[in-house]
């Protein structure tokens, strides 16, 4: 094999095995809410309100340590979850990190304040203000994936659906969220399908510039294709009485541990509430 | 009549998909639907379905008319669904749920049915397509012939008076074809109305009672199988059937006009 060729199979193999990470990573989560944890076990509306309530109040908090506290709590939750901490890692802080660091550092040039330190070369000064505004958005940011993805992988999406639904969230904003998965779904797997015929159908070198104008060329056709996809979907759910409400065999019914656990976890974000004012 | 359809049109922005069609299906009967890629086979399957609604002309269900307005009283669309199931022709658009046993009990959880019933409906279902042992299983990971499957028991799961397949031997396997038809053969004998769209002559016979030719979203011809089938003009003509050079390798080279349809060498 040529290196104009391995070059070729790199680009689609890198393309192709990141659309399927991404649909794994669908996928997973779907396999992981089957556990059978203590916060598996959980009523879906105590889970939602009460972890939501610490994504609200991490993000209302106005000191840096009880932001760090309630990130502390948001990881010992997913680990009472059995979530493995290495996908943790990976599938949750890894991308947070790499979102948060793009927006932050330029805050921490940016902020007027006192110097913090300088960097030697670039001759660049950072502030202590730029340095806790980042140090904020990388905890809040942080702590919201963390405990956004503590909920998906112990509860099933259905669930959630329903459980906003009983907590009065708009019928259109439900439908909208459930046809998303779906979307995304079949957007991976059409993505993929396209990117392997492009891949039969290549010869020779492809540079990183063409590999780009490849998808930007795909990207539309993709869009398109997918739109007709989620259509067909919706009329698939329509042909069998689907008119926008979510119904499940599962009933909600809080238990005794579900009110414990929610008296708890109110308490836990009351008390951040007034530690963070 | 089952449906009655008078001069119905049906575009997709400038594209004709059903030009002033006008048909009538009887129930209790096994239609099929024949017709080239692009004759609006498709497209009458959701105008039947009450998915879609015709820009002229009218569309009536047992006497009833399908409308918007219609479908906008729950009451008279909870009872349409019942009574008529849609299987689509791509799997994939129909199983979105995250288990079979889901996807199953979809149908029968919207039309508001007891959970109780709908457990024991949906374990009877997968018994009679023979996926119980798929129960678990995220539909997603299944092969062709198991999705197709179990898009079948999500729709028969209700017990339809009518059953719509759009394509359904396309792209599977001999074995899970021959399986499907069976299938088809034996529930449309239980006095159940059942009309599918298709382009397989081969199977035409065993299936069908009643054949309608579409072409360009008109109604070409209708009659029973064989009288269609004998009708190699039609056939060719809708492009049902095409003529060809049939090279035999039984010893001797030689070819001659071969008809794609059926054939017994």
């Amino acid at each position: 094999m040529s290196s104009f060729g391995s070059h070729r199979r790199r680009f689609f193999e890198h393309l192709l095995g990141g659309l399927l990470e991404t649909a794994e990573g669908i996928f997973y989560a779907e396999d992981m809410a089957r556990g059978t944890s203590p916060l598996h076990r959980l009523d879906p509306r105590v889970k939602l309100i009460g972890l939501v309530a610490l994504i609200g109040v991490s993000t209302a908090a106005a000191r840096l340590c009880v932001v760090a506290a309630i990130l502390g709590a948001a990881i010992a939750i997913a680990l009472v979850a059995r979530v493995p901490f290495g996908a943790l890692a990976s599938r949750v802080w890894s991308g947070a990190l790499a979102f948060t660091l793009c927006m932050a550092l330029p805050a921490l040039f940016l902020t007027p304040g006192d110097a913090a330190f300088e960097i030697p070369i670039a001759g660049a000064t950072v502030t202590r203000q730029g340095l806790t505004t980042a140090a904020y958005l990388l905890l809040r940011v942080t702590t919201a994936a963390t405990l956004a993805f503590t909920l998906v992988v112990t509860t099933r999406w259905t669930h959630v659906l329903k459980a906003l639904r009983t907590l009065y969230v708009p019928m259109v904003l439900v439908v909208v969220l459930g046809m998303t998965v779906r979307y995304i779904v079949l957007l991976l797997d059409t993505a993929r399908q396209m990117f392997e015929a492009q891949r039969s159908r290549t010869l020779g070198c492809l540079e990183p510039a063409d590999g780009r104008r490849l998808i930007y060329g795909t990207t539309g056709v993709l869009l398109g294709k997918t739109m007709h996809l989620s259509q067909e979907v919706h009329l698939a759910m329509q042909a069998r009485g689907f008119r926008g409400e979510v119904y499940l065999l599962d009933e909600f019914q809080l238990k005794a541990v579900d009110v414990v656990a929610l008296a708890a976890l109110a308490a836990a974000a009351a008390g951040a509430l007034w530690a963070g004012r | 009549m089952l449906f009655d359809l008078d001069r119905v049109t049906y575009r997709y922005q400038q594209v004709v998909a059903l030009d002033r069609l006008t048909l009538q299906i009887p129930a209790h009967r096994r239609i099929a639907l024949l017709g080239a890629n692009g004759s609006g086979k498709s497209t009458l399957l959701r105008l039947l379905d009450g998915l879609y609604f015709p820009e002229s002309g009218n569309v009536r269900f047992s006497g009833e008319p399908l409308t918007e307005d219609r479908f906008a009283d729950d009451r008279f669309a909870f009872e349409f669904r019942r009574r008529v199931g849609l299987v689509f022709q791509n799997p994939d658009v129909q199983l979105f749920n995250a288990t079979v046993f889901d996807e199953v009990a979809f149908a029968p959880l919207q039309l508001r049915w007891p959970k109780s019933e709908i457990r024991d409906r949906v374990d009877r279902t997968l018994e009679l397509l023979r996926i119980s042992h798929l129960r678990d299983r995220p539909p997603y990971r299944l092969s062709g012939g198991e999705k197709k499957r179990v898009s079948l028991a999500s729709v028969l799961v209700v017990d339809p008076e009518v059953l719509l397949l759009d394509e359904p031997t396309a792209a599977l396997d001999p074995r899970s074809q021959s399986q499907i038809i069976d299938f088809l053969v034996d529930w449309g004998s239980a006095g159940k109305s059942v009309i599918f769209a298709t382009h397989d002559l081969e199977t035409l016979e065993d299936i069908a009672d009643e054949a309608y030719v579409l072409d360009r979203g008109t109604l070409a011809a209708s009659g029973p199988p064989r009288s269609v089938l004998q009708n190699t003009e039609l056939l060719a003509r809708t492009n049902l059937i095409y003529i060809h050079k049939h090279r035999h390798s039984t010893g001797e080279l030689h070819s001659h006009p071969h008809q794609h349809h059926h054939h017994d060498h």
